[in-house]
């Protein structure tokens, strides 16, 4: 797979932009003019309470929705006009790791990961080299012959993580991707985003409601030399100043807030703190 | 804003003081023809997917052999006993007129024209209607369908359109398996009930059939198959509400497919004798 990231200078282009991006349903407005950006080969973390619209917004990233009004560029194309046989096409450029894994239940883990190679039209002889070295990265390649029935939680999500990368996309949106876990497997979770992020360099946008999920992927990184994830120095090691990740924060169907984690962890304001709690 | 998959319609009505009668019945029309609307999309885009790439062949085997195979036992079954039923109900009335002779006429009619079709129609749509309904339903909800969406993949070309093709390849099959079956229960209950010899029956039965009826039956079970499939795969794929939804839905699709059916049938029963005149 893809080499070392070299990570973003603030002049880094952007990668996904919303524009004043309004959706709604039946009861009532959801997001009421939301505008942000995620520069590229940077992590944004989405933070908010449930029903607060975070789904919605990495769905209509992804292009699987359609704002009300407003715009949404991702990769340089304009996804909230595109038609949806473009966005078939288009949509092969993101990876997506949906809250519970969404796992096609009836196939194995080696079809669910090689699901996007084949339709791809990848050579058979390359497919499973691709599918082994995608879950040996989320360290299940044990599990290739298994339903996902058989698999636990977490590694449903990890064999999820495994067939959002298998084809090596720039852009990986992760639904809520530690909700409902235990600590360690949570752990496993982040240090597997944080692998991805650092190792192949993805702009990431993760959408959860644990601030902590958040500080682990800004105050850390993946030091691929040593095979294992480290605390930030602050001395400007190019991965330390590079990975850089900001917040978020969905109240009300606005942006509530949106900077640096140490504006967050720094702040007074009482509905910011009810996350640091 | 499509908020299911294959839905291109929508309402978005803000609910700030409660609604009119007015309004109620305003809503529920428009739902009622946005529904048509979805329906008839989905139905076209089942067929017209057929005409580009890529297609899902292994998934429309798997599916000939889950519709066609997996029938096969209750339609065999059914037409058996419902051959045998058309004698004893046709026979005695012909014994009255001493027209015993008559019933495998009769029998023969009835089951390609009509029952063949109606029957197997009706038994796939509870067996496959609602499988397709339970299944694609139980994709969306579990985000499957989404899954499948973000990794480039059309859902009504790999979900749905195999669905159709299979069941629209395999129910003219089934049909045909059922009016065979029905004759053989009907030679059955006609040998030991009214005492017809086997051979005359057969032959009655055969020789009354022209090729208008054949096509009658065709026809019929060609436009029943797609109606069960299109109304389950259109029930799958528009679930609300998780799982409650899916049982929901899955009742819905057996529900309008075999009235769907039904009604159709008179209409393509009144269509089929106005062709056989004009062009057979």
């Amino acid at each position: 797979m893809g080499g070392h990231g070299s990570f973003p200078s603030w002049e880094a282009r952007s990668a996904i932009a919303f524009e004043d991006v309004r959706i709604g349903f039946d009861d009532g407005q959801i997001l009421r003019g939301v505008s942000f950006c995620v520069r590229e080969r940077e992590t944004v973390v989405l933070l908010g309470e449930t029903g607060t619209g975070k789904t919605l917004t990495l769905k209509m990233a992804a292009g699987l929705l359609r704002p009300d009004s407003g715009s949404i560029d991702v990769l340089g194309q304009k996804v909230s006009e595109m038609a949806e046989k473009d966005l078939l096409t288009f949509r092969r450029k993101i990876g997506f790791m949906f809250q519970e894994g969404a796992l096609f239940d009836s196939m194995t883990v080696a079809d669910n990961v090689a699901y996007r190679l084949h339709e791809d039209g990848v050579a058979q002889e390359e497919i499973e080299p691709r599918v082994r070295e995608a879950l040996r990265f989320v360290e299940l390649e044990h599990t290739i012959d298994q339903l996902p029935s058989e698999l636990s939680g977490g590694m449903r999500r990890r064999v999820s993580i495994a067939r959002a990368l298998v084809n090596r996309p720039p852009i990986v949106l992760y639904d809520s991707p530690t909700a409902g876990l235990d600590p360690v497997t949570s752990q496993t979770i982040i240090t597997l985003i944080l692998r991805l992020r650092d190792v192949y360099g993805v702009t990431a946008l993760l959408a959860t409601h644990r601030l902590q999920d958040g500080f682990a992927l800004a105050n850390f990184h993946f030091d691929a030399d040593a095979e294992r994830v480290v605390a930030n120095s602050g001395n400007g090691s190019s991965a330390a100043n590079a990975a850089h990740t900001r917040f978020l924060v969905y109240r009300e169907g606005e942006i509530y807030f949106e900077g640096e984690p140490e504006e967050i962890a720094n702040s007074k304001d009482p509905y910011l703190k009810r996350f640091l709690a | 804003m499509a908020d299911t998959p294959l839905q291109v319609t929508g309402s978005h009505t803000k609910q700030e003081e409660a609604p009119s009668i007015v309004e109620v019945l305003e809503d529920a029309a428009k739902r009622g023809v946005a529904a048509v609307q979805d329906y008839s999309l989905l139905s076209f885009r089942s067929l017209a997917n057929l005409a580009t790439s890529p297609h899902y062949f292994q998934d429309t085997l798997d599916q000939m052999d889950d519709v066609g195979v997996g029938s096969l036992p209750i339609i065999l079954l059914s037409g058996f006993f419902i051959g045998g039923v058309m004698v004893l109900q046709t026979g005695a009335q012909f014994v009255r007129f001493g027209q015993t002779s008559l019933t495998g006429d009769v029998v023969s009619l009835a089951l390609v024209r009509e029952l063949g079709p109606a029957i197997t129609g009706l038994l796939t749509a509870g067996r496959c209607s609602s499988g397709m309904a339970s299944e694609l339903g139980s994709m969306l909800v579990t985000e499957q369908v989404d899954a499948m969406r973000a990794m480039g993949t059309d859902p009504s070309r790999k979900l749905v359109t195999p669905r159709v093709l299979a069941t629209m390849l395999m129910v003219p099959l089934l049909t045909a398996m059922m009016v065979f079956v029905g004759l053989l229960g009907g030679c059955v209950a006609s040998v030991f009930s009214l005492q017809l010899s086997a051979v005359e029956f057969w032959r009655r039965a055969v020789d009354i059939l022209e090729f208008p009826d054949l096509m009658q039956g065709f026809i019929k079970s060609l436009a029943f198959a797609f109606i069960l499939a299109t109304v389950g795969c259109y029930k799958g794929l528009t679930v609300r509400g998780g799982t409650q939804g899916v049982g929901r839905a899955t009742t819905q699709a057996v529900v309008i497919s075999s009235v769907l059916i039904i009604v159709a049938d008179l209409f393509l029963t009144k269509l089929s004798l106005y062709l056989s005149n004009k062009i057979f």
